[in-house]
Formats: structure tokens, C-alpha cells, sequence
């Protein structure tokens, strides 16, 4: 009440010093108080550009729809079952071999790449000591820092003579009878992609899975401990523990492997065909076939088509990724909560 | 043979495989560096490093074009991708109550996780089809990915500070954004440098998208609305090439490549090592 007083007074009467000093103070602070309100401004632009994620995925939906367009219209759903790819003459396009052969080298990739990446983590998190275990994380992601083209380099000039001559042709001498490994062998094919994919996904899902378990709290260890169990029983306890951690792991390197395409365009041997004769023979993904010929498509219906294999790409990689992130932010957000309690 | 000694067995037998997984899974690391080493040393040389890609039948050449184009284009690149990047993980990290901010780091996660190719295919529509294919394109692409990676490490970075540094400045009435740009940033300016260098090493390494947004070129730069040479795209054309020189320029180039980005990553993770102790 009576600095309100004052306030008036100092309004009243001007020619008090005192009091002009005290008004010009109060004036200041408004200012400032106003000026604080920048907090606001910065918050709205930080939020602003934050969000700017959302509109990227929308124009880009909205691109790849409009870029399709063409394609979309000409052939409707007979794009994704046609098994014909055929620009030089009837101009038809059919991407079923295409989705197949994505699918089939990266189930291959998760067959090969999750058992070694289990194996990974366990090793990292709970047979090894921790400086022991740092040293390996740190060359495990140095594995992911390599480049996708390297791989693809290296895939050519390395792995597939090295497969060739010391695994497929000793493989088709035993089991030739087998149609899975009949047929010639180049050394490149269904099998060295998904070898190559199994490289590149391993850093990935054994970090996370590594991360899952060691979330994991210690009590279940001690528990197991003290029962008697040996450390591959208590390890089982922490796998299980983490079992959703471990599922979503999987899941985004299952994304990371649908989505490459340098290394398998280098060593699938790029051959369009709705199955291939056998885990030698040559074959096509959907982003090879795309990184082959986007830049050589010559008519518009042809570059539709190459997009509309982006956007089904992009279909099937948003509902990995956000299935992979759900069940992953599940998981860890449960486990740290326990641990917390 | 009783009960314990097969448990026992089969202890031991899980505990090798799990190592043996380890070394498995390094065995490429190791082949991959000393290939690179070993085959992209020999082809190194001052006209490696001066000279422009050779033509058809031409005996030498070099890369230097191309070192030049992926500094064009991953330079252009950071300068949109690294500013914007930042501000999204200062929003994420100073502003996690608004509720927004949950699905963004959401989305954020997603678009982290997404083909590059995609990406580049986006690139294309938005970009090349007004313009043509050029550095501008690529550089958008490029910027796209590293965006995720950026504003997670800086988010991450900025949580670190302790909240008493906050409380400290805001005691002192320093208004809020003040406190998040000066003190808040300042410190966690380490581990905001370590996201931007390692997206740079990401996007560096990037293939796929360039290739759908700039295509293969052997020339000099001449313009962001022109296309330019690029070490990745080097090594692809060339290693799939018949011509044997220009297979040892693919493997002049990885070792190029590998040095920056194993280098990069190296480095930094060197520097941040106590981070994870």
C-alpha cells in the first residue's frame, strides 16, 4: 500500500528528485519485465523450428504421392503384385520381385546378424570387464561409422572372392544336391548381400541390445546368483528381462537393412527376376533398383514408377521405425523404472 | 557325467560363443582398414591429390575434384542442417514440459532411422525438378539427414548440464533464454561439437541420395546449381568400372574417406571417452 502511495506522489509532483528516481526504477523494471517476455519469443522460435520435422514428413508423403502420381494411376495396385519390370519396350512396371528380394536379403541379414549381435551384447554387458568392454563398444561402433559404399567396395574385391573360393563352392561341392545351393556361382548374389547386410546391422542391434541389458537392474542378477545359477543361466534371466529392449533392437536394424543400398547394389548382382534359382544366383531390392536406374530413366511414366518404389520403401520403413522406436522407449522407460524404485 | 557338469559345459560353450560373436563381427572391421590401407596407399600420390578424374583410356588422374566436391557440398550441407539442428535440441532439452515436444523427439527418432535413399528421392522432387541436379540438391538431402543426429546429441548434451547451473543464472535475473544461449549451451558446447562432427562423418560417407540428387560428374565445381564431383560416388562409378586405374582410384578414394571419417570418429570419441566411464 505504500509504495503505491509513493507511486502516485511521484506522479503528483514531478519535481521531487527522490521520487523521479524511485518512478524511473519502477519504469526500468517494467521494461525489463516486458523484455522478459523474450523468453516467450525464444520459446515460439525454438518450437517453431522444433516442429519443422512434422512438415518434412508431410511434404515428404506429399512429394513422393505427387511424384508417383503417374505410375499410381497407369497401374494402380498391379505395381505392387505385376512381376514384370519392363522400360525399353511395353513401358509396364511391376515391383513384387523387387519387395521380395528386399525382403528375403535382409530376413537373411537378421538370421545371420541377430544370434552374433545377442552375442555381442551378453559379451559386452555381463561376461566381460567393464574397460575390456569399453574398448569393444568403442570398435563395434566405429563398425557403424563406416560408410556404405566401403562396404560395397570391399564386398566386391574382398568378401567375394574370399566367399567363392572358401565357402560357396566347398558348400555347393557337399550339399550341390540341395536346390538352395545349386546353380552357378558368381560370388556375389542373395547370400553375399545378406552377409554384407548382416555386417552393417550387427553394430546397431548389438548397442542397443547391449544398452537393454545392462538397464537391466542388478538384483535379478543377485537373485540368480544366489540360487547357484552359472552365468550363461543368469544371462538367460537378463536376456528375457529385456526381452522387449531386444525385440525393438531388432526391429530398427531390420530398418537400417531394408533401407540400404550402396553395399547391396554392389554385391546382389542386380538381376530382375521374381525368385532367384538359388542363394547364388543374382537378384534386385528396391532401393538397388533405384540407385541402378534413376538417373538413366529416360520418360516420365519411368521415373514415376522409380519413385513409387521410394514411396512403398518409405511406407515400409515408417512402420518398422515407429514400431521399433515404440516398443524400444517402451522398454527402456519400464525397465528404468523399475530400477528406479 | 552328472547334472553339474553339464550345466557347467554348457555355461562355458555360451561364454565362447559370445566371444567368439565379438570377434566374428570385428573381423571386417579390421579387413576393412587394412584392404583401405593397404591397396588405397599404393595409388596415392601427388597427382592423386591435384589432378581432376580421368576420362575414358587416360592413364592417371586423380580425385581432387572430388575432395573438393564433398567439401562443397557437406560444407553447404552443415550450414543448414547443424543451425537448425541445434535449436531443435535446445527446444527438446529446455522446453521437454511443452507437450509437443514428445512427438517430436518421436519423429525425430523415426527420421534418424529412415533410408537415406528416401531422403534422396525427396530431394529430388522437391529440388531437382526446379532447379536440376546440383550441389543445392545434395547439400538439402544431406542436411535432412544430419538433422536428426544433431538435434539428439545437443538435446542430450544440454540435459547434462545440472540443473543448479540453471537455477544459478535465473537467480540472478538472467532471463531464461539468456541463461539456455550463455551459460546453458556454453556448457554442453563439447558434447553439442561431438553431434556435429559426427553427422558431418555420417553425411559425408552418404552414397544413395547424392546419387539421386547430383548424379555421377567428373568436373570441377562450377556453381551450387551445377552438379559436382564427390568421393563416394567416386568410388562407386569407379569400382564397378572394367579399367583397372580407375580401380586403384576407387581404393585412393576409400582410403581418403576412411581416414576422414574413421579419423573424425575416432577423435571425438577420444575426447569424450570419460563420458562413458
Amino acid at each position: 500500500m505504500k509504495t503505491h502511495r509513493v507511486r502516485e506522489n511521484a506522479v503528483k509532483s514531478p519535481e521531487n528528485p527522490t521520487i523521479f528516481i524511485h518512478n524511473l526504477i519502477v519504469r526500468i523494471r517494467r521494461t525489463m519485465k516486458k523484455f522478459s517476455k523474450g523468453d516467450n519469443l525464444f520459446k515460439l522460435l525454438t518450437a517453431v523450428i522444433a516442429s519443422s520435422i512434422f512438415l518434412i514428413l508431410g511434404l515428404m508423403i506429399y512429394e513422393l504421392t505427387v511424384g508417383s502420381r503417374l505410375s499410381i494411376q497407369r497401374f494402380g495396385i498391379e505395381f505392387l503384385v505385376g512381376t514384370k519390370w519392363d522400360p525399353a519396350i511395353t513401358q509396364v512396371f511391376g515391383a513384387l520381385p523387387l519387395i521380395l528380394g528386399t525382403l528375403v536379403t535382409s530376413a537373411i541379414a537378421l538370421l545371420i546378424g541377430v544370434p552374433i549381435s545377442l552375442g555381442i551384447g551378453l559379451a559386452l554387458s555381463e561376461f566381460s570387464p567393464k574397460r575390456f568392454g569399453f574398448a569393444f563398444s568403442f570398435l563395434v561402433e566405429l563398425l557403424a561409422a563406416v560408410p556404405s559404399v566401403i562396404y560395397g567396395l570391399w564386398g566386391i574385391f574382398t568378401l567375394i572372392p574370399f566367399l567363392r573360393n572358401n565357402v560357396y563352392l566347398p558348400l555347393q561341392a557337399m550339399f550341390g544336391f540341395f536346390p538352395l545351393f545349386s546353380g552357378l556361382v558368381y560370388g556375389g548374389g542373395v547370400l553375399t548381400a545378406g552377409i554384407v547386410l548382416a555386417i552393417m546391422i550387427i553394430p546397431t542391434i548389438s548397442a542397443i541390445s547391449r544398452d537393454a541389458f545392462s538397464a537391466v537392474p542388478n538384483t535379478q542378477r543377485e537373485a540368480m546368483i544366489s540360487l547357484g545359477a552359472t552365468k550363461w543361466e543368469t544371462a538367460k534371466t537378463v536376456m528375457s528381462y529385456a526381452r522387449t529392449g531386444v525385440i525393438g533392437a531388432i526391429i530398427l536394424g531390420l530398418g537400417r537393412a531394408i533401407g540400404e543400398t550402396m553395399a547391396v547394389t554392389m554385391v546382389i548382382g542386380n538381376k530382375f527376376q521374381l525368385l532367384p534359382t538359388s542363394l547364388f544366383d543374382a537378384w534386385y531390392t528396391m532401393s538397388a533398383i533405384i540407385a541402378n536406374e534413376f538417373t538413366e530413366a529416360t520418360y516420365d511414366l519411368y521415373v514415376s514408377a522409380l519413385i513409387e518404389v521410394g514411396l512403398t520403401l518409405f511406407f515400409i520403413a515408417l512402420i518398422i521405425n515407429v514400431l521399433a522406436r515404440l516398443i524400444v522407449w517402451r522398454s527402456l522407460k519400464l525397465v528404468r523404472g523399475i530400477a528406479r524404485e | 557325467m552328472n547334472h553339474y557338469t553339464v550345466r557347467k559345459m554348457i555355461d562355458r560353450s555360451m561364454r565362447i560363443f559370445a566371444y567368439l560373436a565379438l570377434i566374428v563381427a570385428l573381423i571386417p572391421l579390421f579387413s576393412i582398414i587394412s584392404e583401405v590401407l593397404l591397396k588405397g596407399a599404393s595409388s596415392v600420390n601427388i597427382n592423386f591429390l591435384t589432378q581432376p578424374s580421368p576420362t575414358v583410356g587416360e592413364a592417371g588422374g586423380g580425385v581432387a575434384n572430388a575432395i573438393q566436391g564433398t567439401l562443397i557440398t557437406v560444407g553447404l550441407a552443415s550450414l543448414i542442417g547443424v543451425p537448425l539442428g541445434i535449436i531443435s535440441g535446445i527446444f527438446l532439452s529446455e522446453y521437454s514440459e511443452a507437450k509437443i515436444s514428445y512427438p517430436i523427439r518421436f519423429f525425430n527418432d523415426v527420421l534418424s532411422g529412415f533410408p537415406s535413399i528416401v531422403v534422396g528421392i525427396f530431394g529430388y522432387t522437391l529440388i531437382v525438378r526446379a532447379i536440376g541436379f546440383s550441389v543445392i540438391a545434395a547439400a538439402f538431402a544431406l542436411a535432412i539427414i544430419m538433422l536428426p543426429i544433431v538435434t539428439r546429441t545437443t538435446e542430450e548434451a544440454m540435459k547434462l548440464v545440472p540443473a543448479t547451473v540453471r537455477e544459478a543464472a535465473i537467480a540472478l535475473g538472467v532471463p531464461r533464454w539468456r541463461t539456455i544461449i550463455t551459460v546453458v549451451l556454453s556448457g554442453a558446447k563439447k558434447g553439442v561439437a561431438t553431434g556435429v562432427l559426427l553427422a558431418v562423418a555420417r553425411i559425408a560417407g552418404e552414397s544413395a541420395p547424392i546419387l539421386v540428387t547430383m548424379g555421377y560428374w567428373r568436373w570441377w565445381f562450377a556453381g551450387l546449381n551445377q552438379p559436382v564431383a564427390n568421393l563416394t560416388l567416386n568410388i562407386y562409378i569407379f569400382a564397378i568400372s572394367p579399367f583397372e586405374n580407375w580401380q586403384a582410384l576407387a581404393w585412393g578414394s576409400a582410403l581418403v574417406l576412411v581416414m576422414l571419417i574413421l579419423g573424425i570418429n575416432i577423435i571425438v570419441r577420444a575426447a569424450t571417452r570419460e563420458k562413458y566411464k
